[in-house]
């Protein structure tokens, strides 16, 4: 048997799916109104859980008085109340799909120093859901 | 193989401390979960039965069953009651969402006898839950 826990976060953005590889035409082709030049936003659910031995001293894989600051200062910080695609750096090479924002949240809290990282889920909405597992 | 989920909730109090740890100690790892009064929450319990349909019924448990096994089990033993004294399984242990979690399993595990027990998650609130997973290696997790 194998145990994990898992916190959720919240956090609301702003982004534009938009590809410099991409013509005018084959962007809105591909992205629709999620091409709108102007952006649009999102209320962000994100879903980070841990692995590893519980601590027979606490009864935690991890205290969450560790991890919630860490992940205010890593990954609500710097995405809440922000506009992806110019203020998070990582996506001014990348598109901000969620996949992308899967995978840069992954890689700023893998260095979460307690316990192994071993999934982000993100709802983007009530009725789409990404993962990211390594 | 099929998944089958039966959902129950039970409400319970707690609180966190380790007599091996100094009150200072307890207060900064534990916080205000270390307040001797106790606080409590609604737990939802979600468990997963994994198997094949029995050709007969088209089912791997019936659900009834699973229900019965849940309430005698679980809720009976930890609904309404203090977790630090009232749940002798508990004894000993910090009662986190993880030390539930896996007493959850330790005690319905031997009571599947029709597919076996996949996954036990119990959310301590809609932001926190713990999950106890079979061990897919040996796959023989949830026959005790």
């Amino acid at each position: 048997m194998k145990t994990s826990l898992t916190r959720r976060y919240r956090f609301a953005a702003s982004h534009r799916l938009h590809s410099p590889k991409l013509s005018e035409e084959e962007n809105r082709r591909t992205y629709g109104k999620c091409n709108n030049p102007y952006g649009h936003g999102h209320n962000y659910v994100v879903e980070v859980t841990l692995t590893g031995p519980v601590d027979v001293s606490t009864g935690m894989i991890a205290n969450l008085g560790e991890l919630d600051p860490f992940v205010e200062r890593e990954v609500i910080e710097a995405f809440d109340h922000k506009y992806l695609n110019e203020e998070v750096p990582e996506f001014r090479a990348s598109v901000p799909t969620t996949e992308n924002v899967c995978r840069e949240i992954y890689r700023r809290l893998k260095k979460f120093p307690a316990a192994q990282l071993e999934r982000i889920r993100i709802e983007e909405t009530g009725k789409n859901s990404f993962e990211f597992a390594g | 193989m099929i998944r089958i989920t039966r959902k129950v909730e039970f409400s319970a109090a707690h609180y966190y401390h380790n007599p091996d740890l100094s009150a200072e100690e307890n207060r900064r790892i534990f916080g205000k979960c270390n307040n001797p009064h106790g606080h409590g929450h609604n737990y939802v319990l979600e468990v997963t039965i994994a198997g094949e349909p029995d050709p007969v019924t088209g089912m791997v448990l019936d659900l009834k069953e699973l229900k019965d096994i849940l309430q005698n089990e679980i809720v009976e033993r930890m609904d309404h009651r203090h977790l630090n004294y009232e749940v002798p399984e508990l004894a000993g242990k910090i009662p986190t969402c993880e030390n539930i979690a896996a007493v959850i399993w330790q005690l319905l595990a031997p009571r599947i006898t029709k597919g076996r027990l996949d996954r036990v998650r119990l959310y301590e609130s809609p932001d926190l839950f713990a999950d106890c997973m079979a061990d897919s290696a040996n796959g023989a997790g949830g026959r005790a």
